[in-house]
């Protein structure tokens, strides 16, 4: 789950790092009570889940309640990379001197938390990876100890050479971090950038945290941090109802058991041609009930002129599959054809069940992307 | 003797009375493993479908059956804590099933398994199957067969695709082990091609990838100069739009890494075949080995 800029500093902030006081506003009268408030100069910025914000506009710099709200007021409905912005951030405006990076991901590799830091801050590090990948100092960390001492200090002096002061900053800036990371359950964590002011004081003004969905047992309180206007509605009704489920732009509807054969199906139903309205698996389960949610939300998406299962029954049987297609089915009034693809343990009972019924059916996967792409016209 | 295990392998089956403890342990015997003991506290001392031993702890069954692997189906909550109390436990490989552990777990889990020289396969993944011989996991067991193929995978269903394949079309495999689909996991790509390039039942591979992360890169590199058998590779995700999570929790591409077509490429350069469908695989396969 990602979440927004003010929420990753609240948590930033709990943990001790130097964040500016900010607050969020919804609408530009709030933003310019919220600056007074604060003290002007500010920052306005808008709250969207993408990168990429300054250059579309959606961050700036005021001295006055004028340009508070003339900026407020222009960012607030702003559409940044296909996201609109309905919230922006009003924070303390600073001086800056110099900027870093510091940012934390699972690194695949070592099996660790992966530290990297670079005095390049305030681009995207991606690029300056890929351009100049000597300027990162990375630093897997242990986690049974954490980022320890030494280790920080050592990248701080290596990003800061000559003033042991900011790579003092700088170090005690990456262990909060690595707390932050490991008991929030991050899977990424980052400040860019990390700042220093004319009088060498660190602030962290920017703050990026991406959550892991899998530890939300022990997090409860993160549904509430889930911005539930940002989310497309169909995945939106997806997640509630267990089901992992991407939107495309395609108008195949897919429904398949396990993620890597529902990838392989996406892609088989372009290289005959035809395109994808999204990725979804459906898991093990043969219940109906899963089925007719899965085909409800495939279904809101007017563009879905055919809907294709791709099936492997492996331990699940088929005819317990084709039984749960053929109830979730009766029980709904579906106007687009539906193609049937069940393969393994009973797939020949599963047919016979099959062909009693106005579904589509066929016995390869190829098949299957074949005939749905023909439907479709 | 295939990879990981074989059929002398005794196991313990950690979560044994869960739903789908019972069900995939039933399956396991049924394929032939020697299941010689179950774990679910509380709940020692009983048997399990009246010839598998039940025992607190994994201490107590290692003691009293000699059980050297373990397949744990937990909940994601009791993954972590499983998987550490086999490694103390005298178990050296560990199959965890159950999807959905938090990822910090598994980077706090693996200093421990590594201190102890324990494997660890998964978490979040079918499991391994040395047809014939033994079954850890859920993989269906009547879609392979013995033979020569070693497969390794990151995905389940897919996976059973394209042995089902291997199987229809006559080419039995020597193991096929889904490594899981999260992002830190204890066997590796890598890992799993070394293991089959030191085995002498193996004698072609088919690895099947998928976006996300660097595997088949690292894969394809150390096959060009180490491995001198021949490999066929499938990658999935080609049409998956970047920054979305395909399920799996590993399978997203992120600033513009872990792409389909960078991983193809790759493979290429190091001549390994990779096919456009799953149904190619198997006559990539015939046209290099020989």
């Amino acid at each position: 789950m990602n979440i927004h800029e003010y929420q990753a500093k609240e948590f930033f902030r709990r943990f001790g790092l130097p964040v500016p006081a900010g607050r969020v506003a919804t609408t530009s009268e709030e933003a310019v009570s919220l600056a007074r408030e604060i003290g002007l100069p500010a920052m306005v910025k808008a709250q969207v889940l993408t990168g990429g914000r300054g250059k579309a506009g959606g961050v700036k710099f005021c001295r006055t309640d004028d340009e508070v709200r003339k900026h407020a007021d222009a960012i607030l409905g702003m559409d940044i990379k296909g996201h609109m912005v309905r919230k922006v951030l009003i924070t303390g405006a600073l001086d800056i001197a110099e900027e870093y990076y510091i940012g934390m991901l699972i690194d695949r590799n070592s099996k660790r938390v992966l530290l990297m830091a670079s005095a390049e801050g305030g681009v995207e590090i991606e690029q300056v990876a890929k351009e100049t990948p000597e300027k990162i100092f990375k630093q897997p960390i242990d986690p049974r100890f954490g980022l320890l001492e030494h280790e920080a200090l050592h990248l701080g002096l290596q990003l800061c050479p000559s003033d042991i002061r900011k790579a003092r900053q700088l170090a005690t800036a990456m262990q909060k971090l690595a707390k932050v990371f490991m008991h929030c359950d991050a899977s990424l964590a980052e400040i860019n950038p990390f700042v220093f002011t004319p009088a060498a004081e660190g602030h962290a003004i920017d703050a990026k945290m991406n959550l892991d969905d899998n530890a939300q047992f022990r997090h409860p309180d993160y549904e509430e941090l889930r911005d539930l206007e940002e989310e497309n509605p169909a995945e939106r009704a997806a997640r509630e109802a267990n089901l992992s489920f991407v939107k495309l732009e395609g108008n195949i509807g897919c429904i398949v058991n396990g993620a890597g054969l529902a990838m392989a199906t996406m892609d088989l139903v372009q290289y005959y041609g035809g395109m994808p309205a999204n990725f979804l698996d459906i898991g093990g389960s043969s219940n109906p009930d899963k089925v007719v949610n899965a085909l409800n939300i495939i279904l809101a998406d007017p563009n879905v002129r055919a809907i294709l299962f791709n099936i492997f029954g492996g331990i699940t049987r088929c005819d317990d599959v084709a039984a749960g297609i053929i109830t979730a089915t009766k029980r709904m009034d579906i106007k687009v054809p539906i193609v049937v693809r069940l393969t393994g343990t009973n797939e020949e009972q599963a047919r016979q069940m099959l062909a009693e019924t106005d579904l589509v059916s066929a016995s390869t996967m190829d098949e299957a992307v074949q005939k749905a792409i023909e439907v479709v016209g | 003797m295939a990879i990981f295990c074989d059929a002398t392998t005794k196991v313990v089956v950690q979560g044994i009375t869960g739903r789908d403890g019972s069900f995939h342990t039933r399956s396991m015997l049924d394929y032939g493993t020697d299941i010689v003991a179950g774990v679910t506290p509380g709940r020692g001392g009983q048997m399990f479908e009246g010839k598998v031993p039940v025992f607190d702890t994994v201490a107590t069954a290692v003691r009293e059956t000699g059980a050297t692997a373990s397949v744990i189906f937990v909940p994601p909550f009791a993954a972590a804590g499983a998987i550490y109390e086999a490694a103390d436990s005298g178990i050296d490989l560990i199959v965890c099933i159950t999807e959905g552990v938090p990822t910090v777990d598994m980077v706090k889990v693996m200093p421990f398994l590594d201190e102890r020289g324990v494997r660890l396969i998964g978490p979040n993944c079918p499991g391994i199957i040395n047809p014939g011989k033994i079954k850890l996991g859920i993989m269906p067991g009547n879609i392979v067969k013995p033979g020569k193929v070693g497969v390794v995978s990151r995905s389940g269903t897919l996976t059973y695709e394209v042995v089902y394949q291997l199987t229809i079309n006559e080419l039995g495999q020597s193991s096929c082990l889904g490594i899981g689909g999260d992002p830190v996991l204890g066997t590796t790509f890598m890992d799993t091609i070394q293991a089959f390039g030191d085995d002498d039942e193996t004698k072609a591979l088919v690895m099947i990838g998928e976006i996300g992360g660097d595997a088949e890169e690292r894969a394809a590199d150390w096959i060009k100069d180490n491995l001198d058998i021949p490999v066929v590779a499938f990658i999935a995700g080609r049409t998956a739009p970047p920054g979305k999570r395909m399920g799996h929790a590993g399978a997203i591409v992120s600033g513009g890494t872990g792409t389909a077509a960078e991983k193809k490429m790759a493979l290429e350069a190091a001549g390994i075949p990779v096919a456009d469908r799953p149904v190619d695989i198997v006559p990539q396969l015939r046209e290099i080995w020989t």
